[in-house]
Formats: structure tokens, C-alpha cells, sequence
């Protein structure tokens, strides 16, 4: 399958990754290589398989729902880009 | 004695118990070569006041186990309290964890010695640790007499570098599709991955959190058996941790694989595999034959589709994992333009702090994910991965006890010459790997001969699901038997 354009920008955009627009093409010239690649999974038949969830059968354990950490602001917040008052800061976000 | 650094673990473990050697005599010499070889870009970030005071500790604890004291180089994957853990990303300049991996407090715990942070590809991904933001790493091998300097693979090239370099006596590594028995082949070391859940994967940072597992690289086999058990145990902050004893790896060694049932895959002899791996790997089943195992041709009927699975998997769990690094709470923010709001910057963090692999990888992962694909390519290489498991189910319950394959397809090849490929060129070089990866086996990379060049080659042995026991004595055999003791000529 190949990659248009848009789809290309549209990734992007999901993925949150800014991309030029003097980029798109080659970007979408490499998806399509990788999907390429990736297509040959339609070669093999999957009917009755069950998608793998765990690699080990093991059921994943459950702990009581206390809490067991916590009362650390100032270490939360030590690698903070920009941190104010005992809260990451952030460009506004509500108008 | 100058030659300290090129000590095996185990050694260093008797004559420090002896009392012929202390730790910190040890970690000097380590710090000592680590000063001279900046030509290899290993370390990245060092540590040597750290290690000092680190080796007094143990020099001091006369209780101590078998790693006590023993100096060692940690991938810069793994977080370390208060020093820098980047994952190789210029998204994480700076960052300095306020905690330890549970790998790494168990290894401190245990009186071992950390001398720096390791080189690696960003964020894991890579085989050639050209993705690396702190430039590529060196393997200290080269071909012959040429100048041109090769990779020492990767992911954990700066592990695998330093190891076979003698800068420290062994180093962590994680693997999620080889990433430490492709290096340690590439640069004539020893390289474990574990079964899945076997290593608590807590306080590594997460690249594809169902592939992921730290393991040990190490000077010989026995190192490993050792380093393993020591990074190994039920983590109650990994989910996936398995609740299960640790043997103890290092008695399983006994040499003797007698009776043992040794299975040859059809599927790994590719179109085009040159001779002399084709030769390696015959050579090595002869040795395990010659040890008293039997050798059976087995079919694994899938293999052709584990690459392209891990294609799909790993990248979808790489968008999902790295969806943290946001500017906010770690790590670099974009300098923002006035009026830009935080969509800007996501968009803009994430564009300057990830390279172009990472880049690319995010993008694959977010694309198989998204509305109106997640069946056709995520759900199908899923049930894809269920048949390359059951591929290997079904030759263990018919008796087989290991698998022997080649390492990698080449030996370790120059720095740059991969750069006009296209990617899936690169991603061939796991291959042989990827595979244990997708079904959670242990998997381990032995040093078994030297190319026409006099580059080191490898071969993979892969076990049951938690018997790294029986496989590392599997492993012990072989190594014996390969008697590899080729070292590479000093140039750095």
C-alpha cells in the first residue's frame, strides 16, 4: 500500500511530531517502504488464531489499592522543564 | 598490574575474596582504560568519583557476593539515581532520575561497582549505534590492517564495546530484538537475554514494553551465569515480573550436555548466507554433537514473518510508550513562538529532541495503531506473533531442548555504510534474533570464530522458557569447545 501525502501529515499530526511540509514526501516514501515490508503478514493465515495479549501465560498480579508511594513534590518536579509554585507549567491551554 | 581491567567477574570475584586484590584498585585500572579509549565513545557519562567511593563500600563489606566489588558499565537505558540516563535522546538532555532501576539497585545492593553510562541507539533503536544523539560508538575490532572504524552493533553497542574493549568487566544490555546478542557478536562477547518477566524491567526506559529485557554482557559464559542471577528476581513495581526462584546459573555449568537434544532450524539457513556462516554454524553443531548431544533438523515454519511482526509491535508499543515525553514533566521543552499553545508544543519538542529513527518508528507505530488500521496490521501481526510462539511450543514439547542458529548474518560492518540503505536493510540484521524476542524465550550469543577479515562471529543458542540454567550450560559447552580467545589489537 502507498502512502499519500495527507496521510503522511496526518500521522504526523497523530503522533504529535512537526514535520515541514518540504519533508511530506519523502516521509510518505518511507512509510510506504515499511508497510511494504510490513505487508508481507497478509501472506499467512491467521483464521482461528487468537491475538497474543501476554507472552507468558501469566496472570497479570493485582495488589490492594493503597498507597504505597508519594509526598515527594519537590522530586517530581526537579526535572521539570519549567515548574512553578509546586506545578509543571504548561503554555495555556483553556481560552 | 596493568592488565586488572581484563579481568573475567569470576576471577576478580576469587582474588578479591582472597584478599590479592581490592576494588579499588580494580575500578582504577577501570577508570584508568575508560580515560585512554575515549576513541571508542562508550562512556558517555562517567562516573569515577562514584566508582571510588562505590569500590571503598565493598572494599569494606568482607560478606560480600559474588558481585561485590566487581566495576561495571551500565547502559544509558537504565535510570541511576541523581546521574544522567538519556536513553541516547537529546529528548532527555538533562535528565537526572530522583530513583534507581530495580536492575541496578540489585546490583549496587550487591556491592557492584558503577564506572558511567553506556552509548547506545536512541532509545533502543538501531543495530549500529548510529542513532545514538552522543555520536556512534567503535568497535575496538577491525578488519586486518584497515583503517575504517566498524560498529559495534546495537542497540547496546557502548556495552558491547566496552566490554570487548576491557574497560569493565562487564556491562548491562537490553534486548528487545537483539540488542545484546547481535553487539555482543559483532564485538566477540558473551550475551544473554533472559526469558521474558526473568529481569524486572522497572526503571528502564520503556521502548516495546511486551519485547523488552535487560540481561548481561560479559567476557565469557560463566561471567554471565554469574551477572544474570544477580540482575534477576519477582519486581512487585513490573507487573510482568515473574514470581519464580532465581537458580543459582553458575552451578548449572557442569559441561555435560549429554542426552540433550539440540534442534537445527531449516528456516535460518537464508537465501544468500555466506559461506562462512553457513560454516560457523556447521562447525558448531558439530561441537555439541562431538559433546555427547543429539542433533535434530527442525522447521519453525514462521520465521520468515518475525520481522515484519516486530515491525508492527514494536513500533506500536514505542508510540504508545514514548507519548510521555511531552516537554513537561522531563527531559528538553521547545523554545515556543509567542502565541503557540501546547499543541505547538508537543508537536515542536518532539520534532527537535527525537531523531529521525525514533521519528520514523513513532510515526509507524501511531499509523498501524490509528482508526481503520489496528485490525489489518496491529491485531494481525498479533495472531502473527501467537504462531511464531507455538512454532517454538510445538519443537520443545517434541524434545528439544535448545536451538542453535547463527547470531547475526555478517560479521560487524563499517561505520556509515548502511547510511543509503533503505531502513529494512538495517532491520535485517535481527534476523536471527528477533524471533526469541516475539516468543519471550532466553536467548544467548556466543563468540564462535573469526570471519576471512579476523572479525569476531557469533553463534545463538535459544532455551526453554526459564531454563537459562540449562541453556547456559549449553552455552558453557560450546564456548568450550569454540575455544574463541581472540582479542583486538589495541588502537585506541
Amino acid at each position: 500500500m502507498s502512502i499519500d501525502i495527507q496521510t503522511a501529515r496526518r500521522v504526523a499530526k497523530l503522533a504529535r511530531i512537526a514535520v515541514p511540509e518540504a519533508d511530506l514526501p519523502e516521509l510518505a516514501k518511507e512509510f510506504s517502504a515499511m508497510l511494504g515490508f510490513i505487508e508481507q503478514l497478509n501472506e499467512v493465515d491467521v483464521e482461528g488464531i487468537e491475538p497474543m495479549t501476554s507472552v507468558t501465560p501469566q496472570r497479570l498480579k493485582r495488589r490492594t489499592d493503597v498507597v504505597t508511594d508519594g509526598g515527594q513534590p519537590v522530586e517530581i518536579l526537579s526535572n521539570a522543564p519549567d515548574a512553578r509554585e509546586g506545578f509543571f507549567a504548561v503554555p495555556k491551554v483553556v481560552e | 598490574m596493568s592488565d586488572l581491567s581484563k579481568l573475567k567477574i569470576s576471577e576478580a570475584r576469587d582474588a578479591l575474596k582472597k584478599g590479592d586484590l581490592t576494588s579499588v584498585e580494580l575500578t582504577q585500572a577501570c577508570l584508568s582504560e575508560i580515560e585512554k579509549a575515549g576513541a571508542l565513545n562508550a562512556f558517555v557519562h562517567k562516573t569515577p568519583e562514584l566508582a571510588i567511593d562505590m569500590a571503598r563500600a565493598a572494599d569494606a563489606n568482607k560478606d560480600g557476593g559474588d558481585m561485590n566489588g566487581i566495576p561495571l558499565g551500565i547502559k544509558d537505558l537504565f535510570c541511576t539515581k541523581g546521574v544522567p540516563s538519556q536513553a541516547a535522546s537529546g529528548i532527555l538532555a538533562g535528565f537526572k532520575p530522583e530513583y534507581e532501576s530495580t536492575v541496578t539497585s540489585q546490583l549496587f545492593a550487591g556491592g557492584a561497582v558503577m564506572l558511567g553510562k553506556l552509548n547506545m541507539d536512541e532509545f533502543a533503536m538501531g543495530s549500529s549505534n548510529e542513532t545514538s544523539v552522543y555520536g556512534n560508538a567503535v568497535n575496538p575490532w577491525k578488519r586486518g590492517n584497515d583503517v575504517a572504524e566498524l560498529t559495534p552493533g546495537g542497540s547496546s553497542g557502548g556495552s558491547a564495546s566496552a566490554v570487548a574493549a576491557d574497560l569493565c568487566l562487564a556491562a548491562t544490555g537490553t534486548d528487545t530484538g537483539g540488542s545484546i546478542r547481535q553487539p555482543a557478536a559483532f564485538v566477540g562477547i558473551t550475551g544473554i537475554k533472559p526469558t521474558y518477566g526473568r529481569v524486572s524491567r522497572w526503571g528502564i526506559v520503556a521502548f516495546a514494553s511486551s519485547l523488552d529485557q535487560a540481561g548481561p554482557m560479559t567476557k565469557d559464559v560463566r561471567d554471565a551465569a554469574i551477572m544474570l542471577r544477580a540482575m534477576s528476581g519477582h519486581d512487585p513495581k513490573d507487573s510482568t515480573s515473574a514470581d519464580l526462584a532465581v537458580p543459582d546459573f553458575e552451578a548449572a555449568l557442569t559441561g555435560d550436555i549429554r542426552g540433550k537434544v539440540i534442534g537445527i532450524p531449516k528456516e535460518y539457513r537464508m537465501d544468500g548466507m555466506s559461506s562462512e556462516i553457513e560454516k560457523l554454524w556447521s562447525d558448531g553443531t558439530a561441537m555439541l554433537k562431538d559433546a555427547g548431544a543429539e542433533i535434530r533438523d527442525i522447521t519453525l515454519p514462521h520465521t520468515k514473518y518475525a520481522l515484519p511482526a516486530y515491525y508492527v509491535i514494536a513500533p506500536a508499543e514505542a508510540s504508545s510508550n514514548l507519548a510521555r515525553y511531552d516537554g513537561v514533566r522531563f527531559g528538553h521543552r521547545a523554545k515556543l513562538d509567542a502565541g503557540d499553545g501546547i499543541t505547538e508544543m508537543y508537536e515542536k519538542t518532539r520534532a527537535e529532541g527525537f531523531g529521525s529513527e525514533v521519528k520514523r518508528r513513532v510515526m509507524i507505530g501511531t499509523y498501524v495503531l490509528s482508526a481503520g488500521f489496528y485490525d489489518a496490521y496491529y491485531n494481525r501481526a498479533r495472531k502473527v506473533r501467537a504462531l511464531i510462539k507455538r512454532d517454538f511450543e510445538t519443537v520443545f514439547a517434541d524434545g528439544i531442548d535448545a536451538i542453535l542458529t547463527p547470531a547475526t548474518p555478517s560479521a560487524a560492518f563499517g561505520l556509515g555504510e548502511m547510511a543509503d540503505s533503505d531502513p529494512v536493510q538495517m532491520y535485517l540484521n535481527d534476523v536471527f534474533t528477533v524471533t526469541v524476542n516475539l516468543a519471550g524465550l532466553p536467548g544467548i550469543a556466543v563468540p564462535a570464530g573469526l570471519d576471512k577479515n579476523g572479525l569476531p562471529l557469533g553463534l545463538q543458542l535459544i532455551g526453554r522458557p526459564w531454563e537459562e540454567g540449562d541453556l547456559l550450560n549449553t552455552a558453557y559447552t560450546l564456548e568450550r569447545a569454540a575455544q574463541f580467545v581472540a582479542k583486538p589489537n589495541r588502537w585506541w
